[in-house]
């Protein structure tokens, strides 16, 4: 099992060859299903070259990279962390809604700001270091 | 060191949301966290989520949020100043005057916060708020991702790996101080204000550490 890090999860695949994977485990990892007209999410679709595509799998470092997403590997290629792309971040914050979070609060309670809707919220942080 | 503000405004739908950019997690800040003696909410953030979100670079940052979930201050620095930069620092301590000023700028951030909360000011309009919003890099976006591998590797006792991507995310992100700091605490704690960190300071000649929020 190869270990596989996104911006809020971690996922443990079967992969070869990088992050070639099934289908089903790439929707698992990237939230984009594999269709005919390439990766999908909602009505979007990023179109695949043929040589990302194979039979029940996808090279989904090929397809992240399309997206404009950071892909990374640990030297022995078995942690992989993709990242958010640039674009995406910075559509987001342009849109001025601010993007949710949940995070577990100092006795492991999971919290998230949306539930906040309705009141003014100061979000601060701080660090011990 | 918000309870203050907290306690006197939170009867008017005012919420404070305290985040550690804590890679050693919960029980590291605890002793700080027990200290506050806060009832606002106080969360952990080992892979510092939030400065990925929100394209943060030093601690403290704030982003004020109105009823409706929009931002209507986009990051800034939450009260801190330069004044640490001229501290003696054998004794580690500053002049009454950077004392006294250092005071004020910090009374003036919690009465922004307060005059904002009572009556909407210094809230920006959507035009304002983005075009003070730091724009996202594709050297940004993998220097993320390098953090996220390092802090991994490091949590799972591989340190020199983990340490290898730490650097490279730093070096990707050199303006992030929290990217830099982190990884300096993980290696050892206490180096992220050591000798390495003031020559960094050093090095920002006259550009601040701690870039006023323009109230």
């Amino acid at each position: 099992m190869t270990k596989i890090l996104t911006p809020t999860a971690e996922h443990d695949v079967a992969v070869r060859d990088g992050l070639w994977m099934s289908p089903v485990d790439a929707e698992r990892v990237t939230g984009w299903t594999l269709k005919p007209e390439g990766m999908c999410r909602a009505d979007l679709c990023v179109p695949l070259p043929e040589s990302a595509v194979g039979t029940n799998e996808v090279d989904v470092a090929a397809f992240w990279t399309k997206l404009g997403g950071p892909v990374i590997a640990s030297d022995q290629r078995d942690v992989w962390a993709l990242g958010a792309p640039a674009d995406e971040r910075n559509a987001a914050l342009e849109g001025l809604e601010a993007p949710d979070f949940t995070l577990p609060d100092v006795n492991g309670v999971p919290r998230s700001l949306s539930q906040l809707r309705g009141k003014k919220v100061f979000l601060a942080t701080w660090a011990s270091w | 060191m918000w309870q203050e503000l907290y306690a006197e405004l939170k009867d008017k739908s005012f919420m404070v949301v305290a985040v550690a950019e804590e890679s050693r997690g919960a029980d590291h800040a605890r002793p700080w966290i027990d200290q506050a003696k806060s009832d606002y909410w106080q969360l952990i953030d080992t892979e510092h989520r939030l400065d990925d979100l929100y394209n943060l670079v030093n601690v403290p940052q704030a982003i004020w949020i109105d009823e409706q979930g929009r931002i209507v201050r986009p990051p800034e620095t939450a009260g801190s100043t330069d004044h640490f930069r001229r501290m003696d620092l054998k004794t580690r301590t500053m002049s009454p005057k950077d004392q006294d000023e250092r005071l004020a700028a910090r009374q003036a951030y919690m009465d922004a916060v307060r005059a904002w909360v009572t009556t909407g000011k210094h809230a920006l309009p959507a035009n304002a708020a983005r075009a003070n919003l730091p724009k996202v890099t594709p050297e940004i976006a993998e220097s993320r991702a390098r953090f996220r591998l390092g802090v991994w590797l490091r949590t799972n006792g591989r340190a020199v790996e983990g340490d290898k991507q730490m650097a490279e995310a730093s070096r990707l992100h050199p303006d992030s101080w929290s990217l830099w700091r982190q990884a300096a605490d993980l290696d050892e704690v206490g180096k992220a204000g050591g000798p390495d960190f003031w020559k960094r300071v050093q090095a920002l000649g006259d550009k601040p550490y701690y870039p006023p929020a323009k109230l």
